[in-house]
């Protein structure tokens, strides 16, 4: 491409296609003003469509107005009764339909003089002093919120309960013109929002790409050369779903499904504060790896890891999956107050659990009530009490790898109950944390600014009003009767917030794109039904068996579909929210380099046990180490097989995490995360290009390769690539792959042998070698 | 470019980029990548008008910044903070009246009696502005009238951990941006081979293997990845993974380049993902990289007498004085934010022995390293500050005889020291009691200290906000006042 033409390809695709595509969108789009799925920004209502040429649109409280007030005008007017002006409150259905305190002339709406309501004359008042919100807030209207609160008033100003508390029911199947493509019901749904949004479905994904997707979404690892002729060659109707429930039953299923667990859980082999000691936990991981294989329903991997331990007559392995709620950091630090931690390893269970099952996060409420949810500052606390019962230390001593409470494997529990457990043959047993009620209940407080040292009104455990109110007839007042709240009926959150991160795992982004945030803040469903379809599906129909319900997803045709992108899907859904097409995505950290280890043929595919040091630059840890790092102060690289295991099984020095995998934007385990980043920066092009780990990788590859008799050099660059990226390279591609062969070697007067080694690294570097497509 | 034309042109493009679907992460924007990669003149986002954040909120007076951070908490009793009367009361103890409550560390609580100890060095007045400075720190000494001393410094935890947190991050638990990361989100990159926020470190010689550092001081926090600082190391590799594999020259590597770009142009005919083309300019800044860090770190072009006023050590790779060379260095290649740490401050017992050599380490280096900036008109815009997590007891931790005594933390009251960019040189701010346990004049919390950072680089840090979890993050939380009797 020469350089003019280049500049205008950039033009078109960064500037013209998106902007058209923003424009054309808006156009097409039923409700104009969908909130941004990008929260990370002042949301922006960018493109002023002006609301007044069009009377026919309907505004929804949930999806319209709901985000305006909770942005813009919760910080004052919203949950927070210590923050409160006005008494004004735009949080409860009654708020609104008031006079106002000081004046009770005007009223907050007037809905059959709508421009006479107060909410209105506000917005649009030009005097600073009276505006709202106020200027100094730095929280600004924009036209098009104004106009939508204006048209949701001359509508009548319904209101309606936050979208995500109430429960979900399971919405009829819509009809669509696409029926042929759909597959399966969630299929339907796609192609519903797909036909509104004047987009079409996309074609089934060319086989060879559709193999390596599943491989990788289901077992975390790249197909074989053998398993993608396999399966080129098996033209049975069938096929495709062979390989799914092959892969489904594959130990390395719970691996890849562990490493996803293991974000959420916060889970590291080190302490996490100061010194930051090395701790024992690892046979937990193993429960977690056991657990998915064993395909444990979704009720009760939560139930035995939320109170595991106070199950009647609890097994040793209920016991072993408590460990979960001791994943939090835990300081050695000589000096500290040990009530400050421990009350600060009591608030991220409860952090954490409610990420996880509620998708809310409440901790805002820790200090105060919170600005932009209904749960108030005794809310926090009287959730925070389920977790406050454990008899633990808020300060450690150095040395300790698993400080109490804790749980002691034996040889003899490995041979039994505990066989998932993979002892190393040279240990004769493993202590690890656990939870444990104490005898004696320990008083919860609520804690002013969650401090500590302030304690005021005394609270019972209890869950978010809101959410649904905690059934204390029936259920004990402890983490056993908080696990029944979870998975009753009526919750309104779990099985949205579960079905949600199954989702993302698939595609990249979930149907409510902030996983950890179902609350005003949080971003909207993109498609509600279809989220509440697979909600009450995975809750009623599958009964919370996780395997059945993720070969729905991936027997879907919404899944199979080609990853090419469409023009006309780009102009008018550029982010690909509604599944034109199956969104090419970056492989997660543990992936790209697991791909690298198995299709190089060096991965030690060999399941559980303790975490391993595989290579890593010299001196990351003693560098910032001081007197106290014990066993962590240096990094002492594994030697032989250890060296070449999964990433899952890699190490975590949480204040130094393993480079190859924060470079890829794996998250410090510090606290609990739901979804993580995806960057392109130039360390992860220089880790590929020259970390040995992947420098061997390449080697090992190549001569294999290389050394195979009687093919033709086109046949071995054809396998390389097809054993790194999966798929067979066309003619043009082919003659650069040969071309760099001729220049490499002429450069460096190198062996053809150790010019194929080049070409290996090369291939190692290519964009998709890195992608899911 | 206008610095503040930059500002907007970097944010016009990561907003714009956000509509296109890319997110800010798309294109890489920030610590790693220059934002203004493409032709200028064919730049499509130079078109734009709106931006988000509007940063700079007004002229700035820094363009960079060097933060030499002192982990361990150096005693100002010892250095800045010089009070004669304690010398007077040596032994007696620390009246509750003054204490007033304050909270102790585990280390010291358990102790019967706190024995108030004045330093056993001499204090001097230097310069027009007539600074007090301790015998332990001559070239600082000599260099007071260009430095702004605050003696009024106070913090919230007591412990290194959080206290060091809270100085990088604004929040005592981990989690949040650091500073240099917030500056690159805010402020974007001023060069187009380099992070924009880089990192060193070094190991004191006064207590060495004391406090431990943690990678997410400078961290990313919630913020994108790209504005992760880059520590520069004194290894064989100063970026993780920057050399060429044995045997691989950067004759070949371009070849690769070349040839990797083709075939990932390829693809993207295939796939038609706008993303690919990132990945490209990411291999090439990567590329770029590979000459400019060790260019940079390269210090055989350094006049014999620029290396002697950085002191014996200057040549001594990983040393704080090698360091600050490394970071006047990366300022003159337009680094933003250099961030050095230097460990070994946390003087429990034997202060008096430890604290020498820790002095020593950093004295010289630190004079010369500002006046360094000076001399090539570079302090003019960048801001350097000096300091700690903490400050030190004015009563004695474990044994106390003529010569020997320890101090424990103490977040009441310390000094830092800033120079350049706007901030008032030959100054003094905030007073402590006679015996330097409380504020009594002009108190300055750190929240404070960074609002007043942000400041000299025309950010209003009630401003520089990101949205994360539906709640808007700044670097000073909901507090901080700009302090502006420190600035010019």
């Amino acid at each position: 491409m020469n350089n003019k033409e280049s500049n205008s390809y950039k033009l078109l695709t960064y500037f013209l296609i998106p902007l058209l595509g923003v424009l054309f969108f808006k156009y097409l789009s039923s409700t104009p003003f969908e909130t941004s799925i990008d929260i990370n920004e002042e949301k922006s209502y960018s493109i002023n469509t002006s609301l007044s040429n069009d009377n026919l649109i309907k505004v929804d409280f949930n999806f319209d107005v709901k985000p305006i007030l909770s942005d813009k005008c919760y910080a004052c007017h919203g949950p927070d009764d210590k923050v409160r002006k006005a008494n004004l409150r735009l949080d409860l259905e009654k708020g609104f339909y008031n006079s106002l305190q000081d004046d009770n002339s005007k009223l907050v709406i007037d809905r059959k003089n709508p421009n006479e309501s107060e909410l209105i004359k506000r917005i649009y008042h030009e005097k600073a002093n009276e505006v709202m919100p106020p200027p100094e807030s730095n929280r600004k209207l924009t036209n098009n919120e104004k106009e939508i609160l204006k048209k949701w008033i001359e509508q009548g100003a319904q209101w309606q309960p936050h979208w995500s508390y109430t429960k979900p029911i399971l919405p009829k199947i819509p009809k669509t013109t696409f029926s042929n493509w759909c597959n399966n019901e969630v299929d339907f749904f796609i192609a519903r929002k797909l036909e509104t949004k004047g987009l079409k479905p996309s074609k089934n994904e060319e086989k060879e790409i559709l193999i390596r997707r599943l491989y990788f979404d289901l077992v975390g690892l790249p197909p074989s050369l053998e398993n993608i002729d396999d399966f080129l060659n098996d033209s049975s109707n069938n096929a495709y779903e062979k390989r799914v429930d092959q892969l489904l039953s594959s130990k390395s299923y719970g691996e890849r499904m562990a490493a996803i667990w293991m974000d959420l859980a916060r889970y590291g082999d080190s302490h996490g504060y100061q010194d930051d000691q090395e701790r024992i936990m690892w046979p937990w991981r193993d429960w977690v790896i056991h657990s998915f294989n064993t395909n444990l329903p979704y009720d009760k991997f939560i139930t035995w890891q939320i109170a595991g331990d106070m199950l009647p007559d609890a097994t040793k392995e209920q016991i072993l999956a408590s460990g979960f709620n001791r994943n939090h950091k835990i300081t050695q630090e000589g000096g500290v107050v040990p009530e400050e931690y421990r009350v600060e390893y009591v608030a991220d269970r409860a952090i954490t659990t409610s990420k996880i099952m509620m998708g809310l996060t409440i901790e805002c409420a820790r200090c105060h009530s919170h600005k932009f949810d209904p749960i108030s500052h005794e809310d926090f606390f009287s959730f925070y009490s389920f977790f406050n019962n454990v008899d633990e230390d808020g300060l450690i001593i150095y040395g300790e790898t698993a400080p109490k409470p804790n749980l002691t494997i034996k040889k003899a529990d490995i041979k039994g109950e505990l066989n998932f457990v993979n002892l190393p043959d040279s240990i004769n047993d493993v202590t690890l944390m656990v939870m444990k009620e104490s005898e004696n209940l320990r008083n919860t407080y609520v804690l002013n600014r969650g401090s500590y040292d302030s304690p005021t009104i005394k609270v019972n455990p209890g869950t978010p009003q809101v959410v649904l109110p905690f059934d204390y007839k029936n259920n004990p007042a402890n983490r056993i009767g908080l696990s029944k709240w979870f998975f009753n009926d009526n919750n309104p959150l779990t099985s949205r917030v579960a079905v949600n991160r199954i989702w993302q795992q698939f595609f990249g982004i979930g149907i409510v794109s902030t996983p950890d945030d179902f609350g005003s803040q949080g971003s909207k469903p993109i498609n509600p039904e279809l989220l509440d379809w697979l909600a009450y599906t995975y809750q009623k129909e599958d009964k919370w068996d996780t395997k059945k319900f993720i070969k729905r997803i991936v027997m879907s045709s919404t899944y199979r579909q080609s990853s090419k992108i469409k023009k006309k899907s780009l102009l008018i859904d550029s982010d690909n929210m509604y599944l034109s097409h199956y969104p090419r995505q970056k492989l997660s950290a543990e992936m790209i380099r697991d791909n690298a280890l198995a299709s190089s043929g060096m991965l030690v595919n060999k399941i559980g046990g303790p975490s391993v040091k595989p290579m890593q630059p010299p001196g990351l840890w003693d560098e910032v180490t001081g007197g106290g790092g014990g066993s962590l102060a240096f990094y002492n690289p594994d030697t032989g097989e250890n060296l070449f295991r999964r990433s899952l099984y890699t190490f975590w020095k949480r204040t130094v995490p393993p480079p190859s995998m924060m470079i890829f934007d794996a998250p410090t385990r510090d606290f609990c995360v739901a979804v993580r980043q995806k960057t392109s920066t130039p360390l992860q092009a220089l880790a590929l290009m020259n970390d040995p780990q992947y420098l061997m990788a390449a080697e090992y590859l190549s001569k294999k390769i290389y050394e195979i008799k009687n093919i033709s050099k086109n046949d071995k660059i054809i396998k390389l690539y097809r054993t790194v990226t999966g798929r067979t390279p066309n003619e043009l591609e082919i003659s650069k792959l040969d071309s760099y062969l001729n220049e490499v070697k002429k450069i460096n007067e190198y062996s053809d042998e150790k010019a194929f080694t080049s070409l290996a690294i090369l291939v190692y570097n290519l964009d998709e070698t890195t992608q899911k497509s | 470019m206008e610095e503040i034309h930059k500002h907007f042109l970097n944010n016009n493009r990561r907003n714009f980029l956000k509509k296109a679907g890319l997110g800010i992460g798309g294109l890489a924007l920030g610590s790693l990548m220059d934002p203004f990669n493409f032709d200028k003149n064919q730049d499509p986002f130079s078109a734009l008008g709106s931006n988000t954040l509007n940063l700079p909120n007004f002229a700035p007076k820094a363009k960079r910044i060097i933060y030499l951070f002192q982990s361990g908490g150096p005693s100002q009793l010892d250095l800045f903070d010089y009070k004669p009367k304690l010398n007077q009361l040596r032994g007696s103890d620390l009246p509750e009246s003054v204490r007033k409550g304050q909270r102790l560390t585990g280390m010291t609580s358990g102790q019967a009696k706190f024995p108030l100890v004045g330093s056993i060095y001499n204090f001097k007045q230097y310069g027009e502005s007539r600074a007090w400075v301790s015998d332990l720190m001559p070239y600082v000494g000599k260099i007071a009238d260009e430095l702004c001393f605050v003696k009024s410094m106070h913090t919230e935890a007591i412990n290194h951990d959080p206290a060091i947190t809270f100085f990088q991050t604004g929040s005592q638990q981990p989690g949040r941006p650091s500073m240099g990361s917030w500056m690159s989100y805010g402020l974007g990159s001023l060069n187009n081979n380099l992070p924009s926020f880089v990192v060193l470190l070094s190991n004191g010689t006064g207590r060495p293997k004391g406090q431990p550092l943690y990678s997410r001081l400078w961290g990313n926090g919630f913020l994108s990845s790209l504005h992760q600082g880059v520590q520069f190391r004194s290894a064989k590799d100063p970026v993780l993974y920057l050399k060429n594999p044995d045997g691989v020259s950067s004759q070949e590597r371009r070849k690769m380049l070349n040839y990797l770009a083709e075939l990932n142009h390829e693809q993207e005919a295939i796939f038609g993902d706008p993303e690919i083309n990132n990945r490209i300019a990411q291999y090439e800044m990567a590329y770029r990289m590979q000459t400019s860090v060790p260019e940079t770190m390269d210090i055989s072009d350094e006049p014999d007498h620029i290396l002697q006023m950085y002191g014996p050590n200057a040549q001594n790779p990983g040393t704080y004085a090698a360091n600050c060379i490394q970071a006047r260095r990366l300022i003159e290649k337009d680094v933003r934010f250099v961030q050095l740490y230097h460990m070994g401050w946390d003087q429990h017992e034997n202060l008096p022995t430890q604290i020498k050599g820790q002095s020593s380490d950093v004295d010289q280096p630190t004079a010369a390293l500002i006046m360094d900036l000076k001399q090539r008109g570079l302090l003019e815009d960048t801001l350097v500050v000096w300091g700690g997590e903490f400050g030190r007891t004015n009563y004695c931790q474990g044994t106390l005889s003529d010569t020997i005594y320890g101090r424990d933390h103490h977040p009441r009251s310390f000094t830092i020291f800033m120079a350049g960019a706007g901030v008032k040189p030959g100054f003094s701010y905030g007073e402590t009691d006679d015996i330097g346990y409380n504020i009594i004049k002009d108190p300055v919390h750190v929240h404070d200290l960074q609002a007043t950072i942000l400041h000299q680089f025309g950010i209003d840090h009630t401003k520089m906000i990101y949205k994360h979890q539906g709640r808007r993050f700044r670097l000073t939380d909901v507090h901080g006042e700009v302090n502006k009797n420190l600035l010019l």
